[in-house]
């Protein structure tokens, strides 16, 4: 069986209309993929160590890294071996299931917001400068309140010109409150007037934006340690989620960056975005494989509907698999 | 990080093949793995590290390794040089007009920092160059980067041309060319909306905005956190822009930045800038030697020893080593050692070339603030005291410590080092006698004493 097929086969029972969404905003991304590793297995009828490092740039050049890299490989040769397979395209599949299971056996995999069950829910979206963190926020307050949730914005980037400005554009066009301060003021009091005020409005879901950050920069990781005390003594226990927005560009410092940031505010998912670009995100498995923090959004393209909940047979089904 | 560092990895390897005097097949291989590796790990692209090491691998076979260098250090060299190389070289300075403005194009994906950079460079080109400079607002797309570059602009007082969010980058672009010639500007600096690389329309308008404005300099923003794909990105645009040059962003992280090199491989275009921090004054002119250190992830001990001979003034060096070995050891001669360390650059700098433990942040601040005060109480005594320090009585404290705005104890804690020092310099009497030299002499010789 061909490696499309084996995947079409694979996949034949997830709802088609997520698939569909994965498989045109990765097109781009799946360009040097899927061909290379369909190409490879056209070239190579038995396989061979030249065969192997192929492999090995087309997972390297999807920045998964080095080392996760080396592992997969690894795996994949000793299984291979171990059951005497020399087929290009059945080593190809052994590779497909190895990186589903490498990220399954991870821990958990959630991926919609968790909503408490008394009071606002707090999610704190944290992530470098640059990586669309303000839209992403605009896509997931968009999401829940389609599904009936009212949201409250938080503009807690006070130093980046410009931030508190987008960030009040998109809460005019969803028709949403957003609480604010002064640029450059303090963010954690920006964060301490959101948290009153939705308690006071008793919203479901409180968004709240950080601004960008370099994970080098100690005094803006103290910052963000402050402001989440700060939201901790107004909601106990708040903010329930935090994550991590990842642009697909970032290569490997995409690890250390989610290990920096881990350390000062537990990070509860992470999500990638600009998928829709060329790169192929592989970033993703590598943070996953080095901190188990599930991805929990997937951003595909620049539209509102275009951030979907991460699922990993369709990010993998459309970095290979044409619509 | 968590790697091993470059450096660690090497040097264990190293110990391996210690004292073969030629570079062969078999004694780099493991080195050239790591180095592989670590290339890899800064997100060099794929293709290019394969390129790069056999390269490396094909100038170093059977090269004699240098007297002082063990076969380690012997291809670190040539891997950093051959970084230096690729990294370096072009044009990598903006050529100004002289009749009339400079037009400046700033494109690049979508969070990489153009408008940042934008008030960066307008700041550079404004303050050290003395320029009039004009930004054109051309990103309508991204809601409020008008806003935000309004906001940068004004705080380096710099005009910005904009027409709202309403009309076409292509007619902003045209007016403001128009405007930069009407009112004299020496440089027009164009902002544009970012995209995601392949997006056409995007880069329809991209080239539209060049046709109509015709630039002089194109320069592509890439991000030091990019991944492998920087490399096709940058080509895409390189393929439709011809762009003249790039700006490293975000080099204030610990990123390792191998797209840089990547980039200049496949492209050949230019490296101009690099962004180090995020302050308006954070731009830097590219260091490509910096780059390739950084890119290794390793404290180059190579550059440090050639550091080292330069910056040191020979003469000095050598007027203080005599005093010293004389057991003449004054605190005109312990100022000027420190002033020779200084040259070398930070205090974790030095460290971190050299191999050393890591200092934090607050170490190395508490270890330099010290080697001020040293010097601004040596600077408040006369002449007559810093060649004898003898004579330093109570009443000369006193005056000392007023002179120079510290305490008594502090002027005690100094020539207290000094008398250290000086015990340091009557040992090196005896290893005189005995006609050979002390390691360490020169420059680190005082630095010990002060830390």
């Amino acid at each position: 069986m061909g490696l499309i097929s084996f995947l079409k086969d694979k996949f034949s029972k997830k709802k088609t209309e997520d698939i569909d969404a994965y498989s045109e905003g990765m097109s781009k991304s799946r360009q040097n993929f899927s061909n290379k590793l369909n190409s490879l297995s056209k070239k190579y009828h038995k396989v061979n160590q030249d065969y192997f490092e192929e492999l090995e740039e087309i997972l390297i050049e999807s920045d998964v890294g080095v080392k996760l890299t080396l592992k997969i490989i690894d795996e994949v040769l000793e299984e291979s071996k171990k059951k005497h397979i020399t087929d290009a395209e059945e080593i190809n599949e052994i590779l497909i299931n190895h990186m589903f299971s490498g990220y399954m056996e991870k821990g958990e995999t959630a991926t919609d917001v968790r909503f408490v069950n008394n009071g606002p829910t707090v999610l704190l979206v944290v992530g470098v400068n640059g990586v669309g963190k303000t839209t992403t926020i605009a896509k997931l307050a968009n999401r829940y309140l389609k599904q009936g949730k009212s949201v409250l914005l938080v503009a807690g980037d006070t130093f980046r010109a410009g931030a508190t400005e987008q960030l009040q554009i998109w809460a005019d066009r969803l028709g949403i409150n957003i609480v604010k301060g002064d640029y450059n003021s303090d963010p954690s009091s920006v964060a301490y007037d959101g948290m009153i005020k939705a308690k006071k409005d008793n919203v479901d879901l409180v968004i709240v934006d950080v601004a960008g950050r370099l994970q080098t920069k100690q005094y803006l990781m103290d910052e963000l340690s402050k402001m989440k005390r700060v939201i901790g003594k107004v909601i106990p226990e708040a903010p329930h989620e935090t994550f991590l927005i990842i642009d697909a560009t970032t290569g490997q410092n995409g690890v250390v960056q989610a290990k920096a940031f881990a350390e000062v505010t537990s990070l509860t998912g992470v999500v990638i975005t600009k998928m829709d670009g060329t790169s192929k995100g592989g970033i993703i498995l590598a943070i996953r494989d080095e901190l188990g923090v599930p991805v929990r959004f997937i951003g595909l393209g620049e539209k509102m509907e275009d951030l979907k909940e991460f699922d990993l047979d369709s990010y993998i089904y459309g970095l290979c698999v044409e619509k | 990080m968590a790697f091993e560092n470059l450096t660690e990895k090497i040097s264990r390897i190293f110990k391996k093949i210690r004292g073969q005097a030629r570079l062969t097949e078999s004694n780099m291989d493991e080195m050239l793995k790591e180095i592989r590796v670590a290339l890899l790990e800064a997100d060099v692209n794929y293709k290019v590290v394969k390129e790069f090491i056999n390269n490396v691998k094909e100038k170093s076979l059977g090269q004699d390794v240098l007297t002082k260098l063990n076969p380690g250090q012997m291809i670190t060299k040539i891997v950093h040089d051959e970084l230096e190389d690729l990294l370096g070289g072009g044009e990598n300075e903006i050529k100004y007009q002289n009749n009339r403005p400079t037009v400046i194009l700033l494109v690049g994906l979508q969070g990489s920092g153009k408008t940042t950079s934008a008030g960066k460079l307008a700041y550079l080109m404004k303050n050290k160059l003395h320029k009039k400079v004009l930004i054109a607002a051309g990103d309508v797309y991204r809601p409020a980067a008008v806003d935000q570059l309004q906001q940068i602009a004004k705080s380096i007082d710099v005009p910005v041309f904009s027409k709202g969010t309403n009309v076409s980058p292509v007619l902003i672009a045209k007016e403001a060319k128009e405007m930069a010639f009407n009112d004299h500007y020496d440089v027009l600096i164009i902002d544009t909306a970012g995209r995601i690389a392949i997006d056409e329309p995007l880069m329809k308008e991209l080239d539209e905005i060049k046709k109509e404005v015709n630039p002089d300099e194109i320069l592509l923003l890439v991000d030091a956190m990019s991944g492998q794909d920087a490399v096709n990105v940058a080509k895409s645009f390189n393929d439709l822009l011809s762009l003249t040059g790039i700006i490293m962003s975000k080099l204030d992280g610990d990123a390792r930045g191998g797209a840089a090199l990547s980039i200049r491989h496949m492209t050949g275009v230019p490296i101009k800038f690099s962004g180090v921090g995020e302050k308006v004054s954070d731009l830097d002119v590219f260091h490509a030697d910096r780059m390739a250190d950084r890119i290794l992830g390793m404290g180059d001990v190579m550059t440090l020893v050639e550091k080292v001979q330069d910056e040191i003034d020979e003469k000095e060096a050598k007027k203080a080593a005599n005093k010293m070995m004389s057991g003449k050891f004054d605190l005109n001669d312990l100022l000027s050692q420190m002033k020779q360390t200084k040259k070398l650059g930070s205090l974790s700098g030095i460290l971190a070339a050299l191999g050393g433990p890591k200092i934090t942040p607050e170490q190395e601040a508490a270890a330099e603030r010290e080697m001020k005060n040293v010097e601004t109480i040596i600077n408040s005594m006369t002449p007559e005291e810093r060649s004898n320090p003898d004579i330093l009585k109570y009443s000369r404290k006193i005056r000392i410590a007023n002179g120079s705005g510290k305490q008594v104890s502090d002027v005690n804690r100094v020539l207290k080092k000094y008398e250290q020092m000086k015990e340091m310099s009557k040992r090196m009497e005896s290893y005189k006698k005995s006609g050979k030299l002390p390691p360490g002499l020169g420059g680190f010789g005082g630095m010990g004493g002060f830390r």
